[in-house]
């Protein structure tokens, strides 16, 4: 319970810093996306507070707009993935058969395939091949979203299937079904509520795995492109640049740390109260 | 046991060969093909010796045609050669292999030693279950790369130890150990957590059956109650981590390597992906694949010997 409280607090605060970015680099006086080539690499002052990075851009501006980009490709794509995952669980459990074979053959293949060279080459691929808008920070993140989806689902699903089967297989639902309830009414009013526990958990984690998954892929440079500013590709550069400004690199990983571990200790808050 | 390989392994051969169909597609997605790449490269190439070369190559061809040319060749025994670095695929893989092996076998050995190690003390030390929790929850939201820099940051820019990345120059053991003792820190931290969960959850399952109050009213010591009656019966769930870990072991850390400079199968595969060399990446792939597939498979096997209930209800 603990465990849940603090993960909701941190993600809540790092919510409310998202929100805030705009009004907090307007305090500040300072643009994310400005390049202030006289003052590169400055240390921490009154006008930057963490001081600059290497184009003389804000760094507590950029790391806050960078929350924005990456709890929102983190809410999102884990939104999909749960939605996706719901629906192949569910299809599995309740259909049985070739189609639960099917479904759980494309699952254990995708487990089979290391996923980062995957991400890597799917993240690379044109985006106007698949129909979205080229260039922008928001068609890097649709993108972003989309990819993560599509190898989030999987976990889900095994949950949502091993969940469903079970309460299928149970006497009240069998006797249900004996006396003549509508499949569809036996879905709703049996198996959804038991749905709802592993589903929270799988979709906790799925926030975790995807702002990590953006944050490898912004780092990669393949993710969200500059000069919008994501956690992870802040530290693009930061490590060509160890020896001369070690303190860059120590912001972004923080906060991605920060929040992976808040969704982490929300996921485990919600399996152990489940 | 036999009808379960034999069901099986049919299964992963489609699966495999649905897989590199899928691979195949992807790559012919991204934009670009080998041609263009060697057109820009040459300012002396015309239109028409572009439509000359792609005819030669079969790139005129439809995808599909093509895959099932580079198929065929496979169940052949010809891999192909790799468009990247001119040499036969199978040439280029191995090397690549070995450095990986050798920094995951290594940093997958400490993860799992240390990982269920800490699982074990959590289980039975209660006062060290909230620091053990901890650690693995910190382990499993560091990014990767980020733990990387940060222990360059530390022991090779501060402390200046050890190097930052790259390959030994010189040869000797030693120098090789001095350049893999920070990626493989890196990699055995962030694989620990995994271990050190599943160990607690299910030691303390374990702890609490009836032949473990059979065996203290028989009056065994704790100790041997934790290493002889418990640990066997809680590692046997782990053995599914462990073969999905048998991948990680031959895809290479796509993250790490690239952090600390070193050539292996993350990087390789990557670089091959990205430079449309299908018959690189689809064979890289493919080796993944089939490993995580065969030991999956193992694994189950393991389970089910180990433990006679799993399965014996279908």
């Amino acid at each position: 319970m603990t465990r849940l409280r603090l993960g909701l607090a941190i993600l809540g605060l790092l919510a409310l810093a998202a929100i805030a970015a705009p009004w907090a680099a307007a305090w500040l006086g300072v643009d994310p996306e400005m390049p202030d080539l006289l003052a590169r690499q400055s240390g921490p002052s009154a006008d930057h507070p963490l001081g600059t990075d290497e184009l003389g851009r804000d760094i507590l501006a950029r790391l806050l707009y960078g929350a924005r980009i990456s709890l929102a490709v983190g809410l999102a794509a884990a939104l999909a993935s749960t939605f996706i995952g719901l629906a192949a669980g569910l299809l599995a459990a309740w259909r049985g058969g070739w189609v639960d074979a099917l479904l759980m053959r494309i699952a254990d293949g995708l487990l089979a395939l290391p996923a980062l060279p995957l991400l890597v080459l799917l993240a690379a691929m044109d985006p106007a091949a698949i129909g979205l808008p080229r260039g922008g920070a928001l068609s890097d993140v649709l993108r972003i979203v989309l990819i993560l989806a599509l190898f989030g689902w999987v976990g889900v699903a095994r949950l949502c299937r091993a969940a469903a089967i079970s309460v299928l297989a149970r006497d009240h639902v069998r006797a249900a079904r004996a006396l003549g309830v509508s499949e569809a009414r036996l879905l709703r009013r049996h198996v959804a509520p038991a749905l709802a526990a592993p589903l929270t958990v799988a979709a906790s984690l799925a926030v975790a795995g995807a702002i990590l998954a953006e944050s490898t892929l912004s780092f990669l440079g393949l993710g969200i492109q500059p000069p919008a500013s994501s956690w992870g590709n802040m530290l693009a550069n930061a490590q060509d640049l160890v020896f001369s400004a070690p303190m860059a690199a120590l912001w972004p990983g923080l906060a991605i740390a920060l929040a992976v571990a808040g969704a982490m200790l929300v996921a485990d808050g919600l399996r152990a109260r489940g | 046991m036999l009808g379960i390989i034999a069901w099986r392994i049919p299964q992963i051969a489609v699966t495999l060969i649905l897989l590199s169909l899928a691979a195949y597609l992807a790559i012919g997605a991204m934009p670009g093909d080998p041609i263009s790449m060697a057109m820009m490269s040459d300012p002396r190439l015309g239109p028409a010796d572009v439509e000359r070369m792609r005819a030669l190559h079969g790139l005129d061809q439809p995808l599909l045609a093509r895959w099932w040319a580079w198929l065929t060749g496979v169940l052949r025994g010809e891999f192909g050669y790799s468009r990247l670095f001119a040499r036969p695929a199978a040439e280029i893989l191995w090397p690549a292999l070995r450095g990986s092996l050798l920094l995951l076998g290594t940093a997958l050995a400490l993860a799992a030693i240390l990982g269920t190690a800490a699982g074990v003390l959590a289980a039975l030390r209660p006062a060290w279950r909230g620091a053990v929790d901890g650690l693995a929850l910190l382990s499993q939201a560091l990014p990767a790369f980020w733990l990387g820099i940060l222990l360059i940051i530390l022991f090779a820019v501060t402390l200046g130890w050890l190097p930052a990345g790259g390959a030994p120059e010189e040869p000797g053991m030693a120098e090789a150990a001095r350049f893999l003792v920070l990626p493989t820190a890196t990699l055995a931290i962030a694989h620990l957590a995994a271990y050190a969960r599943h160990t607690a959850a299910s030691m303390a399952e374990v702890l609490r059956a009836p032949w473990i109050t059979a065996a203290r009213a028989r009056g065994a010591p704790e100790r041997r109650i934790a290493m002889v009656h418990a640990l066997p019966n809680a590692a046997v769930p782990l053995l599914a981590i462990l073969a999905l870990d048998a991948g990680v072991l031959v895809s290479g850390a796509l993250i790490t390597e690239t952090v600390f400079a070193r050539p292996g199968m993350g990087k390789l595969l990557t670089d091959a992906v990205m430079g449309n060399d299908h018959n690189l990446a689809l064979l890289a792939l493919l080796l993944v694949a089939t490993t995580t597939l065969l030991a999956t498979l193992a694994a189950d096997l393991a389970q089910r010997a180990l433990d006679p209930r799993i399965g014996a209800g279908r």
